[in-house]
Order: C-alpha cells, then structure tokens, then sequence
C-alpha cells in the first residue's frame, strides 16, 4: 500500500542522518517510539517528539532502554508500528528484547547508531563495532535481518525498508547506522507519499476460532492479528505451539526455532539489497558498509588515479556494499571469490564482517582486513596498501 | 425428586482456557485463589472480554496471563509493566492488567513499577506476593521479611524489605490495596474498584507459598498459612501506607490504604499538546493493518 501522507515530509531538504532516519520511520508508517536519550542517536527521538503530535502518534520516554524495548512491542500488539532508537550501551541494555521480538514474531524495528565501544567507550565518535551483536546479541538460534546506511538519504529510504521488512517477515530489523552517518547532513529528498510503497501488517482475514497466531503461511511467516478484536490469544518468549501455548518439548523446540531461521534464509533473496560497483573483471573487491563505504569509494579512486599495476596491468578494483549485511550474502561473496584475488574488508571495528567475508570466500580469495577500533574514519591509504596487497 | 443445579458449569470457567488446565501450581499455592477473584471482578464488573488484555512477567504469577482466556501477553522478567504501558498507549480503548509477582514487579521490574505509577498510566497491575522467588526455587526477593529462612540465605535473611503499598503511593498510584488470599471476597471487591479507576491502580495480594517458603521455615501447608492471615490480620481502611509493613510473624493490615484522582498519562499528554500545537495536534491513529482489498500473495494477506 502507499504511505500515509499525514507522515511524509514530502520535499527538499538539507538534513542530517539521524533526522532523515526519523521522517523514513514517519513515511514507512511509525506512529509510535520509545526511547532512552544516548549519544549520538537522541536527534532521532528528538525530532519524533517534535513530528509525531501533528502527525498523530505517541512517543514516550522511558526510564531506561529496557523498558523502551519492551514498551515498543506492547505498542505493536497494540497495532502500532513501533521502533525504538539507540546506541552501544543501550543497545546492550535491549539484546533480550530483541530475543523476544524474533521469539514472539513481533515486527518492530531497532536503530542502532554505532559509536565507539565497548562499555561508554567514545560516546560522540564513530564505530561500526555492533555488527556482531546485531546479529548473535540475544541467546538462543535466530536469524536476523540488518540494514546500513551510508547517507542521509538512505537513512530516509532504508528506514522506509527496515520497517517493509519488519512487517513482511513479522520479525526484529536492526537499523545500523554509525555516528558519522548519523551526523551527516546532506540533501535528503523525500518523495510524495503516493510514490513511497509501504507494507502493512500481515491482518489475517481468519476469524477468531479458526486462527492460530503462529501458523506459518506458504512463505513461512504467520499472519497476525492486533489486541482487542476478540481473538484472546496468547504470546509468549517460552517455547510455542502455533495456537501460541507454552509447549517446552524437544518436538516444538524444533519446529519453532528451526522455522524462525529458515523464514528469514529462505526468503533471502526478498529481504537482502547490496551495491556491487565495478566488480566485472575485479581483481580485488573492497566489502564495506556504512561510512567506511565511502572512504573505502575514496582508497579505489586512488588505486585508479595513480595507476597501480601487478603483471604489468592495471590493478582493477570494485566495492561490495553491504546494505543489508544480515542475512549475510554467502553465496554472492563466494561467487566472488572465485573469479577475484582478493576482498579487503574495512570496517570501524578489528574485525567482525571480515569474519564472515573470509567463511563465504571459503578459501577461494584472500581476505584482507582493515581494523580500525574506531573514534574517526580510517585514512584512505590503509585501504589503499591493503588492496595492493591483496591484487599480488 | 431431583436436584436443579444452580450452576451447571463453574462460572468462572468460561474466563480460563480450560484446555491448559491442569496449571503448574502447587497444592496450597494461593495464585490459582486471585484467578479466581479475578474473574468474580470480571463478571462484577460487566467487563468486555475483548477488550481486555492481561501482561504478565517470569515466575509463577506469571503464568497467570496463559490461563485466562482474554488477549494475553507473557512477556520478559520485570517488564510486563513497560510492555502494558506500550499496549495502553497505542490501544486506549484497551482495559490493560499486569499480573505478576513480588520478585517480577519490584526487583526486576521496580525500576519500572515507580516511573508507571509516576506517570499514572491507566494500567491495573496485581502483585501476588508470596514474599519469595518461587519458580526458581525460593530464593530471598525483595519482599522477603527479615528473620526468614530461603535457598539464598540459608542462615536467615537479614535484608530490609520493601513496604509495597507505601512504594506504590509514594510513586504516585491512585488506589492502593491489600488483602491476603484469605481475603476473597475483598479481593475480588477491591479487583472491581480497580476496573472502576483511571490511572494507575495496584493491588498487593498475599499468598502463600507452602513448598518453599511455608515448609523452610517451618509455618506449616496451605491451610495453616491460611489460619495465619485470619488471626493476624487487620483491616484497615485508609491507614497511613507507612504503618503497613509486613514482617514474619506480625499484624497483616489489610484494606483500602489509598483511593484518590490524578490525571492519567493520556490526559496529561493531549492537555499539553491541545495547550501547545492547538488545532495542528492530531489525536493519534494507530492503524498498521491495511484497510485496502486484501489479496493472498505468498499465502499471507497483502495489500493492493
């Protein structure tokens, strides 16, 4: 269905990551939020409180990010789309509850805006150290879906996206930007609602009797239903039978688990969104997300302005953008590695895609990180020497 | 001649999913006696069951929300509250109670108990209080009385414990009561005037807990614990919150300590904003479903 009008700031403007980020939660239909103030995502929640009084909608300031997580879920049982928004301790702070989202297919979105860690770490400096987390942060097998900007602009539309797939796949999404991202402002345009596709919830057309809250449809996703239209029924983080009663057997562990994992796996190719640029004929492919994206853009300029050569060819490099790092992309960087020399994997952190770069690559290509443990960017020659290595 | 029955069926039946019985507690437990002066509230108060939705936390209050047949929510430890407050504020036209326990709601989840009942949002929440965690085996909580022996404090507990209803007035509830699960007549009263408030509104109910803590410290089963709040307990309606604590072996006050009118969360908030934005304010919508033609794509219900 299209947007809502009432929340799309349809127009020009010239705004930072963290607000762009907000307006794509308005337009992609968010009508309520809790947060906990945390440097560097506040601007997020700030502008929310300032928008969603004329937009129509609740924001609510909870008392920590323990409450904020579990609050927004209450909020869509309740038949809200909700999100909460935060950054490194907060997001520490939310890991059960993002357990208990994809436990419960409560479709919501959490924004997390990367800063320097671990612990208070650099509270107005950049990382991208949560990448990790976003994907194993709460106990237990679950399979986890994750979008990263590197614009304001994509804060706009990607957000827009985080909320399609919360919905499509009634599931958690992890919204990663990073500081730099956040805190960038640039032009930001914002199309009329009518161009912008939203995904509604999944309201079964079953009626209460002849409904079960956690029956999968043909794709594997249950459809659902809002409290207080008379289907009493029941949710629960303990293991589920699909009429949503506690069944702690061996049997259900099993069924539920296995089809939270294979809901988001199997649907892959719906939910996964990358940028390949140049990689035809590459013999080295930078992987990168987020700001380190475009510093990495920045070393492949240099590698091609000053004509590096092995064998006496032009070095040829290209850039895998991760926008949607989880469901990681294995058979697409596997493919890679087959015909290139190597990936070089820069990131603000020592050393987390690059993991799952160098798995995909199953040997195929080196891999060649570029840690950096964050706090600004990384010098673009670190790239640069790492994809010389890696052409050899 | 014959007998009429003058209830064929128990009526409070048709408010439990009878098909999850038998529950998980223990002969003597007092929580299965608050269900049941629940829906004697439920029934008093004309309640619509669709409208309805009951939040429980972890432990074995917890269980509560998955026995009731009403749209129910068992959530994390500690936060039933905060996920009540998300479910009130986008549903308003949902009647929300949180059931839970002593250790769920005021350990775990003090935090949260306070900035609610600060805020006044119009949640109704129960606390059975059997002064120990049971579900894990009953260790020392924040309610336990000093002078008692638990898995935790094996030489007897020693720790200050929190005087609830003085918490909860303090923090800013609207009614505030007490009663024991001896009390079931009053209980399901004071469970009808809480259906009747706006605001937040809580109930402390004690209740024994005779596999462990009864038995540990040597009070006997059910039924003794049962003889127990009858003779030590005193009703006394209005008295000062501060002169109710509870200890091991002392006077149980029991009643009405608190009955008075705040504005709610959602009053406050649109006062503020109709004050501030006037006729820019929009009440808010919360519609996420599709209110399109639905067509089944993928099996599942997509919008045109």
């Amino acid at each position: 269905m299209k947007a809502d009008p009432k929340g799309v700031l349809t127009g020009t403007h010239f705004m930072d990551g963290d607000h762009a980020c907000c307006e794509g939660a308005l337009a992609g239909g968010a009508r309520f939020a809790a947060g906990y103030p945390i440097t560097p995502s506040t601007e997020i929640v700030e502008r929310f409180s300032s928008r969603i009084p004329v937009v129509g909608g609740v924001f609510i300031q909870m008392e920590d990010e323990l409450a904020a997580s579990i609050t927004l879920q209450g909020a869509v049982w309740g038949g809200a789309k909700a999100f909460t928004v935060t950054s490194g301790p907060g997001f520490s702070l939310m890991m059960e509850h993002i357990g208990y989202a994809a436990m419960t297919e409560t479709p919501c979105v959490f924004v997390d805006v990367q800063r320097g860690g671990p612990s208070t770490g650099l509270p107005t400096l950049p990382a991208q150290g949560d990448m990790m987390q976003a994907r194993w942060g709460s106990h237990g097998d679950y399979e986890m879906i994750a979008l990263c900007p590197n614009s304001p602009q994509e804060c706009f539309d990607l957000t827009i996206r985080a909320f399609n797939l919360a919905e499509q796949f009634r599931t958690p999404v992890m919204f990663m930007m990073d500081e730099c991202v956040g805190h960038m402002t640039e032009k930001v345009v914002i199309p009329p609602a009518e161009e912008i596709e939203v995904t509604p919830r999944r309201i079964t057309s079953r009626k209460p009797g002849d409904f079960q809250l956690f029956e999968p449809c043909a794709d594997q996703v249950p459809d659902m239903v809002e409290a207080g239209q008379g289907y009493h029924f029941h949710v629960t983080g303990l293991t589920h039978s699909e009429n949503g009663y506690p069944s702690m057997t061996v049997k259900s562990q099993e069924k539920l688990v296995k089809r939270l994992c294979s809901k988001i796996r199997d649907n892959f190719d719906k939910i996964s969104l990358n940028e390949e640029t140049d990689l035809e004929n590459a013999d080295v492919a930078v992987v990168a997300y987020g700001i380190t994206s475009r510093v990495a853009m920045r070393a492949i300029r240099i590698v091609r302005e000053r004509g590096f050569k092995v064998n006496n060819r032009k070095i040829r490099v290209g850039m895998y953008r991760l926008i949607t790092p989880w469901p990681f992309p294995d058979e697409r960087i596997h493919a890679l590695a087959g015909r290139i020399r190597g990936f070089v994997v820069p990131e603000l952190n020592l050393g987390q895609m690059c993991r799952e770069v160098q798995r995909a690559a199953g040997g195929h290509a080196v891999t060649i990180p570029v840690p950096h443990a964050g706090g600004t960017v990384h010098d673009p020659e670190t790239i640069v020497a790492a994809i010389l290595e890696a052409a050899k | 001649m014959s007998t009429e029955l003058i209830h064929p069926e128990n009526p409070v039946e048709q408010f439990l999913r009878s098909d999850r019985i038998p529950h998980i507690w223990c002969p003597g437990c007092g929580i299965g006696t608050t269900v049941n002066c629940f829906t004697r509230a439920l029934i008093d108060s004309k309640a619509n069951l669709d409208k309805l939705a009951i939040v429980s936390g972890i432990g074995c209050t917890g269980r509560v929300a998955g026995y009731l047949d009403l749209d129910s929510f068992h959530t994390t430890h500690g936060r039933a509250i905060p996920f009540a407050t998300g479910l009130k504020l986008a549903n308003p036209d949902l009647s929300v109670v949180v059931y839970s326990g002593d250790g769920d709601l005021f350990a775990i989840g003090g935090n949260h108990f306070i900035h609610a009942a600060r805020r006044n949002v119009d949640i109704k929440v129960v606390c059975v209080n059997n002064l120990v965690y049971a579900m894990t085996g009953g260790q020392t909580g924040p309610t336990t009385p000093g002078s008692v022996v638990t898995a935790t404090n094996p030489y007897g507990t020693f720790e200050p414990s929190f005087n609830l209803p003085q918490l909860a007035e303090a923090a800013g509830a609207v009614y505030v009561a007490r009663w024991t699960t001896f009390h079931v007549r009053q209980l399901a009263r004071s469970m009808y005037e809480m259906f009747q408030k706006k605001g937040f509104s809580f109930i402390e109910v004690l209740s024994p807990c005779p596999t462990l803590y009864q038995r540990r410290n040597k009070m006997g089963d059910g039924l003794d614990t049962m003889k127990s709040y009858k003779e030590k307990s005193k009703k006394r309606d209005g008295a000062p919150t501060s002169e109710v604590p509870l200890t091991r072996d002392g006077e149980i006050v029991v009643g009405k300590f608190v009955d008075r009118e705040r504005p709610d969360y959602l009053t406050l908030m649109k006062a503020q904003f109709q004050a501030s934005l006037g006729e820019r304010y929009q009440e808010p919508e919360m519609h996420s479903g599709c209110e399109f033609e639905q067509s089944e794509i993928d099996g599942g219900t997509i919008c045109q």
